[in-house]
C-alpha cells in the first residue's frame, strides 16, 4: 500500500495537470451539513458516510465526496464557464469490506460550460485517461440519459413515468414497477379486491398517525386509475429491455442504439449526443473503437449522474475499485441550484490506488 | 484465566438460559444478593459466569472479553458488521422467539407490500415535506433491508422502547421492532407488511472467533460443546 505521503505527493502532480488546463483550485469543508446530502441520497447515505452531530450546528458529516460541495459553491458564486480542480481526503464508512480503506484521496476535475457538452465530457474523459496512461487499464462507459429519455417517451401517462424515473438508479425496484405497468404480476386478493370496487376501502382500523385519509385514498384513487389504464405495450417494454442489456464497443453500441430507437424513438436525440460525444472523443484522441459502451453502467453505483458516465479500471479486475470514476450531472445543479440548470461534468481519480497499482507491477 | 460464559442478567432470558444449561447438566447460579451481578458454573471445570446485558453481549464477545454468549440473533445481526467473521453460532436455543418487522397503520389500506410503501412514502414526503419517519432500534437491519428492496424517501428514527406507540403519537409514520405474538401490534393498530419480514430471532449460543482459548480453556470449551451436543 502507498504511504500518505507518496499518495500525496501523486495527488499533487495529478492536481497540477488540471491547474494547467486552466482549472482554479478549489477547498471544501471536511464536516459537510448533513442536509443537503440526506435530501440528496435519503436514508441510504448514513451506511456509506460517518454522521456526527453538535447541539449548536447539528448532523454533520464527513465529507463523502467533493461534487455536492463544489457544486453548492459555483452556485452560490461561481462564473462561467468554470474549471476547477481540488484534493483532499474523502472518508466513507466500510460495514461489508474491512479491506477497504474508510478514509482515502481524491483528486477532481470538474467542467461547469453549457457551450457543447459532447466537447466538455470528451475533454474530462480524455484529460483522465492521459493521467493514468502509464497504468495498464480498462475503461467502461455508459449514458444514463439514454434509459431516462427512453422512460420519458413511453406511451403512458405521466404518474408511471415519474415513478420509474424515481426508481432509475434501484433496478430491482425499476423492474418490480415495469412489470406491474406491463400487466405482468398478479395482484394479491386484497388487492383486486380494492381495485375492483369503489369509493371509499371501509375498515374497522381508526386512523392513527400524520398520513390522512385524504392520502389513503387518493393513493386508492391513484391505484384504480392505474388499473384500468392500458398496460405499456409489448413492444416497448422489450425495447427497454434491449436497450438495457446492451453491452459492446461504442460504433457497435450505436448502431445497436439506433435498432431500439425504433420502438423507442424518444431516444433519438440523446442518441444524437451520444454521437456527437464519440466524434468529440475521437477528436480528443480517445480509441472510442475500442471504447466499452454499457447501457446499465453506473446505474446502482452513481446516482446523481444523469448523462455521459465513465470509470476507469485495472485490465482484467473489473471487481476492484476503480482507479477514477465519473459524469455529467445537470439534474445535480438543478437540485443544488434551485432550478438554475448548470450543465456539469466532471470526474475524480484516486491517487492511493494507482500507485498500487504500480507497485503491484514492478 | 477461565473460559467466560456471558448470560444476560435479569428476567425470563435468564431464568431460560439457566434452565437450558441446567437441562444438558450444566449449573448456571448467581451468587451473593440479588442485587449483586455475580455467578458460578457447576459440572464444567474452570468455567466463569458473567451477566451482562443481553445488548451488550454481542460487543463483548466481538472485542473477545467473553469466550461464550447467550443473545439473540437480532442483536448480534445488529451490532456485529460481518458477525460470521466475528462470532459463530453453537446452538439456537428454541426460545426467546422474536420476530424483526416492518409494521405501518393498519387503517392504510392502500399499503401491503414494501412496493406499497414505497411509493406512500413518495407522496407522503411530496405532501408533508418530510420523509416518511420510520421509528426503529435496529438501524443497520433496518437501512439494509430497504436498500436491498428499493425503498426511498423514508428517514430512521431512533426508538429504544415503546415503539409501537411512536406512531399515535405522531413521531414516526411506521414501525420496525422484535414482536413475538404481535399483541402488541393489534393493540397497537398497526398492522405488518405482506414481504416485512426482516429476521427471525432467537436466544442462541454464541462462541467468540477472536477471545483467546487455549489450553485448560480449550479442554473446558471441548468438555461443554460435548454436553451440549448431548
Amino acid at each position: 500500500m502507498a504511504d500518505r505521503a507518496e499518495t500525496l505527493l501523486k495527488a499533487a502532480s495529478l492536481r497540477a495537470r488540471f491547474e494547467a488546463e486552466g482549472a482554479r483550485v478549489v477547498e471544501a469543508a471536511i464536516l459537510q451539513p448533513a442536509e443537503a446530502l440526506l435530501d440528496l441520497y435519503g436514508e441510504d447515505i448514513r451506511a456509506r458516510a460517518y454522521v456526527t452531530s453538535d447541539a449548536l450546528r447539528g448532523e454533520q458529516m464527513l465529507r463523502p465526496d467533493f461534487t455536492v460541495p463544489v457544486v453548492q459553491m459555483h452556485v452560490a458564486d461561481g462564473a462561467e464557464p468554470a474549471r476547477y480542480t481540488y484534493s483532499g481526503e474523502v472518508f466513507r464508512r466500510q460495514e461489508h469490506d474491512p479491506d477497504r480503506p474508510s478514509e482515502f484521496i481524491q483528486v477532481g476535475y470538474e467542467v461547469f460550460d453549457r457551450t457543447d457538452p459532447a466537447r466538455a465530457d470528451a475533454e474530462v474523459f480524455a484529460l483522465i485517461a492521459q493521467a493514468l496512461d502509464d497504468v495498464p487499464i480498462t475503461a467502461s462507459t455508459g449514458d444514463i440519459g439514454i434509459l431516462m429519455a427512453a422512460v420519458q417517451g413511453l406511451k403512458t401517462d405521466e404518474r408511471r413515468k415519474q415513478a420509474l424515473m424515481r426508481h432509475i438508479w434501484r433496478p430491482r425496484r425499476f423492474r418490480a414497477l415495469l412489470e406491474r405497468f406491463g400487466g405482468q404480476r398478479a395482484v394479491s386478493e386484497a388487492r383486486a379486491e380494492i381495485l375492483a370496487g369503489t369509493g371509499r376501502v371501509e375498515t374497522d382500523a381508526p386512523l392513527i398517525g400524520k398520513r390522512t385519509q385524504a392520502e389513503i385514498t387518493g393513493r386508492i384513487d391513484a391505484l384504480r386509475a392505474d388499473h384500468a389504464a392500458p398496460p405499456i405495450s409489448e413492444t416497448e417494454l422489450t425495447a427497454l429491455e434491449t436497450l438495457l442489456t446492451i453491452r459492446e464497443t461504442l460504433p457497435f453500441a450505436l448502431e445497436h442504439l439506433r435498432d431500439v430507437a425504433v420502438d423507442l424513438p424518444a431516444i433519438g436525440p440523446a442518441l444524437d449526443r451520444l454521437e456527437a460525444r464519440i466524434t468529440a472523443l475521437a477528436a480528443r484522441g480517445v480509441d472510442v473503437d475500442h471504447l466499452e459502451f454499457e447501457a446499465s453502467y453506473g446505474r446502482t453505483s452513481m446516482e446523481y449522474y444523469d448523462g455521459f458516465v465513465f470509470g476507469f479500471y485495472r485490465q482484467g479486475r473489473p471487481d476492484l475499485p476503480p482507479l477514477a470514476t465519473g459524469g455529467r450531472y445537470d439534474a445535480l445543479t438543478r437540485y443544488l441550484g434551485e432550478g438554475a440548470e448548470i450543465p456539469a461534468v466532471g470526474g475524480i481519480l484516486r491517487p492511493g490506488l494507482i500507485l498500487d497499482l504500480q507497485e503491484s507491477l514492478t | 484465566m477461565s473460559l467466560k460464559l456471558g448470560v444476560p442478567s435479569k428476567g425470563r432470558l435468564m431464568d431460560k438460559t439457566f434452565a437450558w444449561f441446567a437441562k444438558r447438566g450444566i449449573e448456571l447460579s448467581r451468587t451473593g444478593s440479588d442485587r449483586e451481578y455475580a455467578g458460578r458454573v457447576d459440572g464444567v471445570e474452570n468455567m466463569s459466569l458473567v451477566l451482562l446485558s443481553a445488548g451488550e453481549i454481542p460487543r463483548e464477545l466481538a472485542a473477545g472479553r467473553i469466550n461464550l454468549g447467550v443473545t439473540g440473533t437480532d442483536l448480534v445481526h445488529e451490532k456485529l458488521p460481518l458477525w460470521e467473521q466475528q462470532v459463530e453460532q453453537i446452538a439456537p436455543m428454541g426460545f426467546g422467539q422474536a420476530d424483526l418487522i416492518l409494521a405501518v397503520p393498519r387503517a392504510w389500506v392502500d399499503v401491503d407490500t414494501l412496493g406499497d410503501l414505497d411509493a406512500a412514502a413518495a407522496a407522503f414526503r411530496a405532501t408533508h415535506g418530510h420523509r416518511l419517519r420510520i421509528a426503529t432500534k435496529y438501524h443497520r437491519l433496518v437501512r439494509e433491508f430497504l436498500t436491498e428492496a428499493g425503498v426511498a424517501d423514508y428517514t430512521l428514527v431512533d426508538s429504544q422502547g415503546a415503539t409501537e406507540g411512536t406512531v399515535k403519537n405522531e413521531t414516526a409514520e411506521a414501525i420496525a421492532d422484535i414482536t413475538s405474538t404481535g399483541e402488541t401490534l393489534r393493540a397497537n393498530h398497526l398492522k405488518i407488511l405482506s414481504d416485512g419480514m426482516m429476521l427471525r430471532s432467537q436466544a442462541t449460543l454464541w462462541r467468540s472467533r477472536v477471545a483467546p482459548c487455549r489450553g485448560a480453556d480449550r479442554k473446558s470449551l471441548d468438555e461443554l460443546l460435548d454436553r451440549i451436543a448431548l
